[in-house]
């Protein structure tokens, strides 16, 4: 009895301990980064464009970064919706349990999930040579769109699996299609893990440095159109960090400390946003 | 059979699922604006024979199915129909109820939408009409705007009675509609029912041969696939012919 009772505490405390573990990351990783970044970060910083060549300057700002990469993860979470859905929502609703075409998509999802981003990147750059195209604003939202489809595919399936069945009877015992009950039945079910399954794409393409190296390619300026090329906050930092001189080390960490707190502040958005839809979740 | 007319009518019917054969050659008429109930051990099938009535079993894998449904005298399995026109003819309610994850209005006015109402005042009076038919608008009334996930069970159940009428259905289908109920909510449901027939066929399934001689006009035995024994509810239950029907009626079997 008394053993029982020692190894359920053993674990229990081991499963704390993970837990603090986990944490305590998060905790560490934001304090260092604003520790490092806090004296370089200024309302210049948020507001001007880099000043006096490619980020090697002391001053001015990243604003182009900053913009850059909201442009870029916006439009690639766009993109990718409108790729993901119908293909979740096909694989669950009009595909038999066991088709085969499902596993398949499925199987390939959990393939292009593992493809690191640097070879996203590369296939990016091969369909931009092959069409012509420079840097720009639109290859890198298509190349963060083919990186962002399967992570955010496989997080919404698996919350579209989970409706009940009783749930689609319903809608189908009423004479509606399968279609009507995807959009008005199964969407407004998952919705609270929908938004959670594009916000966890959304922050890997906002992240991604290694996809948009060769694809958005990288600039001074800010970009007035798809067609030309955009800074991102991720490689921003890449350079800033690379340099040889202390000052602009130091605003690496101030940018990074940008980037956190925008996904950190989008995070926070979209909690509130699925739990304003929670209230007609079916449990 | 004495003079009732039948718009649900199923001829030779035989279902499988993979291999199994869970209906064997089911040949039977739905009286006309009575409530007919389906009973039987359970795993008998009666849930199946019920989910053929509107094809709900089309959404079942590796199912087949042949022989016939008759609608109005149409083969609701014919090569030309279309689905949710058949379903619109039915309101189905199931063992547990299932709202939809919108407010208690859009749960009612769902159906009429999707075949075209817009109007909205004729969808309102559509909401309240079908709310007051199922027994539940004094109670919501006042939050037909709440979400309908908050209505205790009981008032779930009749939300999804009122929903199923909303689509002017002929026929009503209950698999076992009062099963996660208690007692009371089972009692209103029951009622509503034996109201209701004045308008519609009703058809339930149910496991409880209590429910089955209070609110049955029409008896269908089922067992183990097989239809056993139908008839009207008082000659079913003072002499039945078949003695499986005998021994399952006695709680021999079950």
């Amino acid at each position: 009895m008394n053993k029982r009772r020692l190894v359920e505490r053993f674990w229990k405390a081991l499963m704390i301990a993970s837990t603090a573990v986990v944490i305590g990351c998060l905790l560490f990783i934001v304090v260092t980064v604003i520790w490092k970044g806090l004296p370089a970060l200024s309302l210049s910083m948020i507001t001007r464009i880099p000043k006096g060549g490619y980020y090697l300057g002391k001053e001015g700002g990243i604003l182009n970064a900053i913009l850059g990469s909201l442009y870029l993860a916006l439009g690639a979470t766009a993109l990718a919706c409108v790729l993901s859905l119908p293909v979740v929502i096909f694989l669950n609703v009009y595909c038999r349990k066991r088709s085969r075409l499902a596993e398949l998509t499925r199987f390939s999802f959990d393939v292009l999930w593992g493809i690191p981003s640097i070879v996203y990147g590369a296939f990016g750059f091969v369909l931009m040579v092959y069409f012509g195209m420079r840097t720009s604003l639109l290859a890198g939202i298509v190349t963060v769109a083919l990186l962002e489809v399967p992570i955010m595919s496989r997080a919404i399936d698996e919350v579209i699996k989970l409706v009940p069945r009783e749930l689609k009877e319903a809608s189908y015992s009423l004479g509606a299609t399968r279609l009507e009950t995807s959009l008005k039945v199964i969407i407004r079910q998952c919705l609270p893990g929908i938004l959670t399954g594009i916000l966890i794409a959304f922050g890997r393409g906002i992240g991604d440095a290694a996809s948009v190296l060769f694809t958005a390619g990288f600039t001074d300026r800010i970009p007035t159109s798809l067609g030309q090329p955009a800074a991102t906050l991720p490689l921003a930092i890449f350079f800033q960090l690379g340099t040889p001189f202390p000052e602009v080390r130091q605003r690496a960490y101030a940018s990074a400390a940008i980037l956190t707190i925008l996904i950190l502040f989008i995070s926070v958005l979209a909690r509130v946003l699925s739990r304003r839809y929670t209230k007609h979740v079916i449990r | 059979m004495n003079d009732v007319r039948s718009h649900l009518s199923i001829r030779n019917l035989n279902v499988f699922y993979g291999d199994l054969q869970v209906l064997k050659n089911i040949s039977l008429d739905i009286p006309d604006r009575k409530i007919s109930v389906i009973i039987g051990p359970s795993g008998c099938g009666k849930t199946t024979l019920l989910k053929s009535m509107n094809r709900l079993l089309d959404h079942v894998d590796e199912v087949r199915v042949d022989g016939e449904v008759l609608v109005d005298g149409e083969d609701i399995y014919g090569p030309n129909v279309e689905v949710t026109r058949i379903r619109k003819k039915m309101g189905l309610l199931s063992q547990k109820p299932q709202v939809l994850p919108m407010s208690i209005y859009d749960n009612i006015a769902y159906g009429p939408r999707i075949h075209g109402h817009r109007d909205r005042k004729r969808l309102d009076f559509i909401v309240r009409n079908y709310l007051s038919a199922a027994g539940l608008w004094e109670e919501v009334k006042d939050r037909l705007h709440h979400p309908a996930s908050r209505l205790s069970v009981g008032q779930q159940q009749r939300l999804c009675l009122a929903r199923g009428l909303a689509v002017e259905p002929e026929i009503i289908l209950g698999d076992e509609p009062t099963s996660a109920l208690d007692p009371q909510s089972s009692q209103r449901i029951e009622r509503r029912l034996v109201e209701l027939k004045k308008d519609y066929t009703v058809v339930v399934v149910t496991h409880i041969l209590r429910q089955a001689r209070r609110i049955a006009d029409y008896i269908v035995f089922l067992y183990l696939g097989e239809l056993v024994e139908h008839g009207p509810a008082q000659d079913v239950f003072a002499n039945p012919r078949d003695p499986r029907t005998r021994a399952y009626l006695t709680g021999e079997i079950s």
